[in-house]
Order: structure tokens, then sequence, then C-alpha cells
């Protein structure tokens, strides 16, 4: 290779890397965009040019979104289902993650393929019976009822599966000769080599809990109940029409996922990928 | 090594009843009662007389029905292909950098995706906001002339699969990264020393090498599409829904707006058969594309 044309193959690789970082500035503008008008002085926000930081910085909508409407209480609603969610979820499918790599028992099979097929329903097409379930239970506006249709998570189970699979076999059969029993076995060896997927997936379950919006919406109501994805869209006479209020209530419905990430950003896309790997 | 069955059987059960009462109440029995009840006339709560397939014959030729069906496929054409590429191309950009500047610019690409579809329909309706959305200064730069953009039919799908893909990209460029990680630096080196052209070794080398996950991105955004549902619900607050229906949309109107449960779940008979056949298909040409190998 001669020099001018190693010297023009870079030229090309730095004009790519160049066009990368822009792409991924402008990428991340709209989000950076709505934070800056949510700080802005209403009459600031609908000035027809294009300003990039607020001539006088205010926290007045968010002062207002805390305080005069309902997001506190949303905020409340959104914690308490994602986080029951996520113990639920995790929790139950751990056990069978367990239970379908290390024991035998009859019907496995057939569970396996349950969980399998789950995968395929869409779960959006069930709203309808979801809705009636729910209703007839007497759980509409209530955090169970918002919680019980986000529990089918096949993948959190799968994800476990796996991963118990990879635990070798002696470390079972050495706890089963020293006579401990199963759930000894399950929460002392194996619960505390796995606390690195268990975290991942926790997080990444809160995250789809809390950003869930279909089911919730149906779910509730009345607006006391309403999770905080749902209530900053259904209640626009809380904010008007004032575009920095309803902007500076949506940065704090976002801001506990994106902090949730920003914190954890390798667990996350851990968690990702490994759940993208089953869906295929 | 010898069993205890009868004391493992136990255990086991103790270990999945939990998960068995959860998954009989929230997805066996509504998965029954959904089809049940798409054979009969009930409203939304309360019983109903038996139709047979009244309800199916009538979705033919229906006009709402119609708009729904093919604006879903609109959706579907204008989101999956352009979305799986656009995250080719980013993660081919991404994967260049190296250390915290690749992980700046990862998160850059990939918070979007983390966000609730509420804090998205806001940041972009006041981004497209026909009078102060920073979108139309832009238009009015380059002297194009400034349309409500949620409002027009025409630009209605493609805004919304365009915010669609901004919002769920960096879901798709972790898979392509994670792919392009796959591919062993040798390859490269060895064509770099028969003085291997940019082009050429992308179409040779990381083009073919990425195809799986190029497949796995496809299918995962498809199946995904099929049953979108909040973006345009959200967008068409103010607008038109009736022309902006897609199939979710449509079973949610005739069940929770027209109160026609019976109507809404033959509806929704349609959209999960389309949602299974598409996966046990997509199932199928992995294996054949496993065996391959």
């Amino acid at each position: 290779m001669t020099a001018s044309s190693a010297r023009q193959i870079n030229l090309v690789g730095g004009i790519i890397t160049l066009l990368t970082l822009i792409i991924a500035i402008l990428w991340a503008f709209p989000i950076y965009w709505g934070i800056v008008s949510s700080l802005k002085p209403e009459n600031e926000v609908v000035r027809p040019y294009i300003e990039l930081w607020p001539e006088t910085l205010t926290f007045e909508h968010y002062i207002f979104a805390l305080t005069e409407t309902q997001i506190g209480r949303w905020y409340i609603n959104s914690i308490a289902t994602a986080v029951g969610a996520t113990i639920l979820t995790i929790s139950t499918s751990m056990l069978v993650g367990y239970a379908l790599s290390q024991l035998r028992f009859p019907l496995r099979r057939p569970l396996y393929w349950l969980i399998l097929a789950s995968f395929m329903v869409p779960t959006q097409t069930l709203i309808i019976n979801h809705f009636v379930l729910v209703a007839n239970m007497g759980l509409l506006n209530t955090w169970a009822g918002i919680i019980l249709p986000q529990l089918i998570n096949p993948v959190v189970i799968i994800v476990y599966k796996q991963f118990f699979d990879q635990v070798p076999r002696d470390f079972r059969e050495a706890a089963v000769m020293d006579n401990a029993g199963e759930f000894r076995i399950l929460f002392k060896v194996y619960m505390p080599m796995n606390w690195g997927v268990t975290t991942a997936l926790a997080i990444v379950t809160f995250i789809w809990s809390w950003n869930s919006f279909l089911w919730p919406f149906l779910a509730v109501t009345k607006t006391e109940m309403m999770t905080i994805t749902v209530g900053i869209t259904q209640v626009s006479d809380a904010f008007g029409v004032y575009y920095a209020s309803q902007l500076a209530a949506a940065v704090l419905a976002g801001l506990p996922v994106a902090l949730a990430y920003l914190l954890f950003q390798r667990r996350v896309t851990q968690a990702i990928t490994l759940s993208a790997g089953i869906k295929g | 090594m010898l069993r205890n069955t009868r004391r493992e059987t136990l255990v086991a059960l103790v270990l999945i009843s939990p998960f068995l009462a959860i998954y009989g109440l929230t997805f066996v029995y509504p998965t029954v009662a959904m089809v049940n009840l798409s054979f009969t006339d009930a409203p939304l709560i309360g019983p109903g007389q038996w139709v047979g397939l009244d309800n199916y014959t009538r979705l033919a030729g229906e006009r709402r029905f119609d708009t729904a069906f093919w604006n879903t496929a609109y959706f579907v054409a204008l989101s999956v292909i352009p979305g799986t590429f656009v995250a080719m191309v980013i993660a081919l950009g991404v994967s260049r950098l190296t250390g915290r500047m690749q992980a700046l610019v990862l998160a850059l690409f990939f918070l979007p995706y983390i966000l609730p579809v509420s804090v998205v329909y806001r940041l972009w309706d006041w981004t497209l906001n026909f009078q102060f959305g920073i979108a139309m200064y832009v238009f009015d730069i380059w002297g194009i002339e400034r349309v409500p953009i949620f409002k027009t039919t025409t630009w209605f799908m493609p805004a919304v699969a365009f915010v669609t893909i901004w919002w769920t990209c960096g879901f798709s460029i972790l898979l392509f990264l994670a792919g392009l990680r796959a591919i062993p630096a040798e390859i490269y080196e060895a064509a770099s020393l028969d003085n291997t052209g940019r082009w050429t070794m992308f179409r040779r080398i990381t083009w073919p090498l990425l195809w799986p996950v190029t497949a796995l991105v496809t299918t995962i955004q498809l199946i995904l599409q099929l049953k979108i549902f909040d973006q345009v619900y959200l967008f068409s607050t103010g607008g038109r829904p009736n022309d902006n229906l897609v199939l979710v949309y449509y079973i949610f109107q005739r069940a929770f707006v027209n109160n026609q449960g019976g109507r809404a779940a033959a509806i929704a008979v349609v959209l999960f058969l389309i949602v299974v056949i598409v996966s046990v298909l997509n199932f199928q040409l992995m294996r054949l594309a496993e065996r391959r190998k």
C-alpha cells in the first residue's frame, strides 16, 4: 500500500467518524431540546427563533408540576406497580427457570413448550379479556390490576433457565450428597452465582414496566390511580396548552428510567442483548 | 446417581405453582376466552348470543377494518426495513470508535429506547409543533412550506414511522454491535494485507457475516411493529383517528369505545393469527439457516 492511498483511507475513516459524531448529537437533540424548553419561561418557549439555552433559567414548571398536579401521586403509582411487577416477575421466573433446568419431573416438556408458545402470543390482542378478567376480579383502578397482565414475561424465565444450565452439575450433586434440601441448594448455591443476571434482569423489567402504556391506560379510569406514563398524556387540563409545563411533566416521567439506564448502562445492555438472543 | 424422583417432582411442583397460577389466569384463560368471545355478539362486559362466524365475515369489506389492516401493513413497510438499515449504518459508525468515546456515542443513540412512549410523544409533538416546533424553523430556513404533520393523512404514518425508528433504533444498534464484535479481527487484517478497499471489505466480509444478526433484527422489528398502537394513538389525539387506525387501535375502538366485545375479539383473533404465523415462519427459517451451517 502506498503512503498516499493510506492517507486517503484515513481521511475517509476520519470523515465517517466525524459524521457518526454529528449524527449522534443530532439524534439526542430532541431530548436536549425538550429539557431546555422545560427550563424556559412560557413566553420565551414560543419565541419564533432558536435559542439553545434559556435566557432566564426557571424551575417554575417543575415546581408547578410537583405541587399543583397529581404527578406526585402518579409517581407513587408508577413506582409501586413497577417494583411490584419486577419482584413478582423475577421471583416466579427464577423458580421456574431453576425447575426447568435442574429438576426432572413429569410434564416438564409441555411446560417448556407453553413458555415458548407465550413468546408468540401478542399480549396486545389479549387486552379485551384481560380487561374482563381484571374487572370481574374488582381490580380495575388498583395497583394489583395494573400489575397482573404485566407478569407474562417468558424472556426472563428462559434467561434464567439458560444460566442455570451453565452451572456444572457437580455443584448440585455435591450439595445433594451433603443432604442439603432443594430450596437450600437453590438459595445458597445457585442464587449467589446469578446475582449479576438477577440485577440486570430486574433493572430491565423495571424499565419495561415503568414504560408500559396500553394496559395501564386501559386498567385505570380514575386520575389519581394513573401511572405517570399514562397520566402525563391523559390529563391535559392539568397543564393546559402550556408547552413548557407539558415538557417538564414529560422530563419527570422519563427521569427515573433514564437515570436507571445511565447508572447501570452495562447491566441494561447486557440484559437486553441476552433477551434479544432468545426472542429470535 | 441416585435420584429421589418423588421428592424432586414435589419440589418442582412447589417451584412452578406460582408461575402456573399466574399463567393460567393471565395467559391461557384469556387466550381461550378471546377465541370464545369472537363467536358471540357480547358487549365488552356481559353475556352474549352465539353468532358463529358472523363477526369474521363482517370484517371482509368493512371500511374501518380495511383502513386498519392496510395502515398496519404500510407502517410495517415504513419502519421495519428502513429501521434495520439505519441501525446497521449507525452501528458500523459506532463500531469504529473505542473506549469511552464509544460508550458515550452509544448512549446518545440508545437513550431514546429507554424512554416511555408518552415522553417520546411529548418530545416529538413539541419538536414538530406546527407553530413553535424547532423543525418548522428549519423548514422555514430551507424554504419548505410548514405542515401540521400529525393532522394530515399523507404525513401521519411516515412521521410516526420516523419517530418509531428514532425511538427503537438503539435496541437494533446494540444487536448489530454485538454481531460486529463477533467477527474475528484476523479476517479484516488478512484482507487489508491484500490491499482490499473499504467497500469491498464491507461487501465481502462484514455484510455476509452480519447476515444472521440482520435477519434477527428484521424479524424482531417485524413482529413488534405489527402490534403498534401507543404512538399511533397518542399522535392521533386531536387529529384524525379514523384515518390512522391500525389493528390494535381498531380492537381498542371496537371494545372500549363501541362496547362490542365480540366484534373486537374477532379482530384480535385475526391479528393473533397473523403474528403467530409470522413467528412460526420465522422460527422455521431460522432452523433451516441453522441446518445449512
